[in-house]
């Protein structure tokens, strides 16, 4: 069976294929997150070294992860919008850039709440949630200057290019915060020695579909929206039954 | 080639020269952020040295900052940015002689004043050196990248702040190779590392961001 | 603050429960909100324009 994917490169029928998916995407979230969760507190052991507190991992880890995975997305679409001058590409773009955003605070909250146990401090230095506050940085800059151009041409192509100079050096980025970690003997937030027990890898792994899923719902809804706005002089959009 | 180059460079050096408030108010500023840090922290040698090559660092990437709003700003509102991007001239190399201009207005003097106010802070003769040694090599970075900043966001109300904001996550690497150099020749470990990513920086940042930067100006103009 | 580093120690599920997976729920419940909000109001503003055309 072949499908004409070109079909949804059009915002005429992407539109309609994200509505009838959302609530597919939602929901198997939901169910992966309880799934998920229910294994990582009530069968997953207690760790030898952390105690109970290591269960911040099942949302900490899965919530870098994911801010990471969706900055490259992000600049990916923002590339194809650059390149080929699809206007859905960069209308993904902008949709990817807040649950990013949000994604690395929550990185960021659930790392400093899992330092504090461990180290007794609030914020420690490490050299991945340092990467990781540079990273919503990156996030916030992109959402800035999509926000402080008025033409929606300019500001999808300006914060295209933005986004593919920030992933370019992400990788310098990282490279440079560990060197500066390691020189400064910084505190390195690690897992109890060698392995992680079954259950745990199982939890963390069904949460971390469990945010992509959620990730992917909520990106469909608002690339709906931003549809609606920028499309909004067009015939198709008034012939719409939620308008009507 | 080189000859545009030339007549950029020359053309940029001799606006800035009429107007040399803008250099100095950049240089005032870079001083006085450095002496804002011992009023700040208090007046103790052995924490303001530990921490000299920090504030000096830190200090020349906001006052690079600064500046860089003008970069394009008044060609952009006489028109004379329109004419050189219509120009049959590569708009790289354009863009590369206007970095270069905008680095010895503003970097350079940066570089030249570092000892001074490493002196403030009790920094030994070795570190200063491969301070300035890390600045001359790190500045130029400042203003190429900071010059894809000034495109992009040119003419736009938020201006130098939304450029600051934009610009300085993607010079944090160039901050920690500049300071980590100078802590490794302060404790006596060796500098060729820091210096030679910086290097590799530059030569990266010298090969990429006037295209990049010329792609923004495009962007920015259309 | 070190009332709260007993605390933890005591309750340690109470607190990543609550420090944690609350406040990471909450944040989704606000993304979601935010974005059926900006749903809303998107589609009120086309019916506007719609209607504003349909009065010419």
């Amino acid at each position: 069976m072949a499908i004409n994917w070109f079909k949804y490169s059009a915002p005429t029928t992407f539109y309609g294929l994200a509505g009838k998916l959302i609530p597919w995407f939602g929901i198997s979230a939901a169910i992966l997150f309880a799934v998920g969760l229910y294994i990582g507190f009530f069968v997953a052991p207690t760790d030898y070294q952390q105690g109970e507190f290591y269960r911040i991992i099942f949302i900490h880890v899965p919530a870098s992860i994911i801010s990471m995975f969706l900055y490259l997305i992000m600049a990916g679409y923002a590339a194809l919008g650059l390149i080929f001058n699809t206007r859905l590409s960069s209308m993904m773009a902008t949709a990817i850039a807040p649950t990013g955003a949000l994604f690395a605070f929550i990185s960021l909250w659930t790392g400093a709440l899992w330092g504090k146990p461990m180290w007794g401090a609030w914020w420690v230095w490490d050299a991945r949630l340092t990467s990781e506050l540079i990273l919503l940085f990156l996030y916030l800059g992109y959402i800035a200057l999509h926000a402080s151009i008025d033409d929606p041409r300019r500001a999808d192509r300006a914060s295209a290019l933005l986004a593919i100079v920030g992933s370019v050096n992400v990788p310098i980025i990282y490279f440079s915060v560990k060197w500066w970690n390691t020189l400064h003997q910084g505190s390195t937030i690690k897992f109890s020695g060698t392995s992680m027990h079954v259950a745990m890898q199982q939890a963390m792994f069904i949460t971390l579909v469990a945010c992509w899923l959620y990730a992917i719902a909520v990106i469909l809804a608002r690339v709906r929206s931003i549809i609606l706005e920028r499309e909004r002089h067009t015939k198709w959009i008034t012939e719409l039954p939620e308008v009507k | 080639m080189f000859g545009l180059l030339m007549l950029v460079i020359r053309r940029d050096l001799m606006l800035a020269m009429r107007r040399r408030a803008d250099v100095l108010t950049t240089l005032i500023f870079f001083v006085m952020v450095v002496s804002l840090f011992p009023l700040g922290v208090g007046p103790e040698m052995g924490m303001l040295r530990k921490m000299a090559p920090g504030v000096l660092w830190v200090a020349a990437l906001l006052s690079s900052m600064l500046s860089l709003g003008r970069l394009f700003s008044a060609d952009h509102l006489d028109g004379t940015l329109e004419q050189m991007m219509l120009a049959p001239q590569s708009l790289s190399m354009l863009v590369m002689g206007k970095m270069a201009a905008h680095w010895m207005v503003s970097g350079l003097p940066l570089v030249l004043m570092a000892p001074v106010l490493g002196i403030q802070f009790d920094m030994s003769a070795e570190a200063l050196g491969i301070l300035i040694v890390g600045l001359l090599l790190g500045t130029p970075i400042l203003s190429m990248i900071g010059a894809i900043g000034a495109a992009l966001t040119l003419g736009l109300r938020g201006g130098g702040v939304l450029l600051s904001l934009l610009v300085l996550p993607l010079c944090i690497p160039v901050l920690i190779f500049g300071t980590g150099a100078v802590e490794a020749a302060t404790t006596g470990l060796s500098v060729a590392s820091h210096l030679s990513l910086l290097g590799a920086l530059l030569v990266l940042a010298l090969a990429f961001t006037p295209w990049v930067t010329a792609q923004a100006l495009r962007i920015s103009m259309e | 603050m070190i009332g709260l580093d007993i605390w933890m120690r005591e309750n340690p599920i109470t607190y990543v429960v609550l420090g944690s997976y609350a406040v990471a729920f909450l944040i989704f419940a606000v993304e979601i909100a935010m974005v059926r909000h900006k749903r809303k109001i998107t589609l009120q503003q086309v019916r506007l324009m719609r209607d504003a055309g349909d009065e010419e």
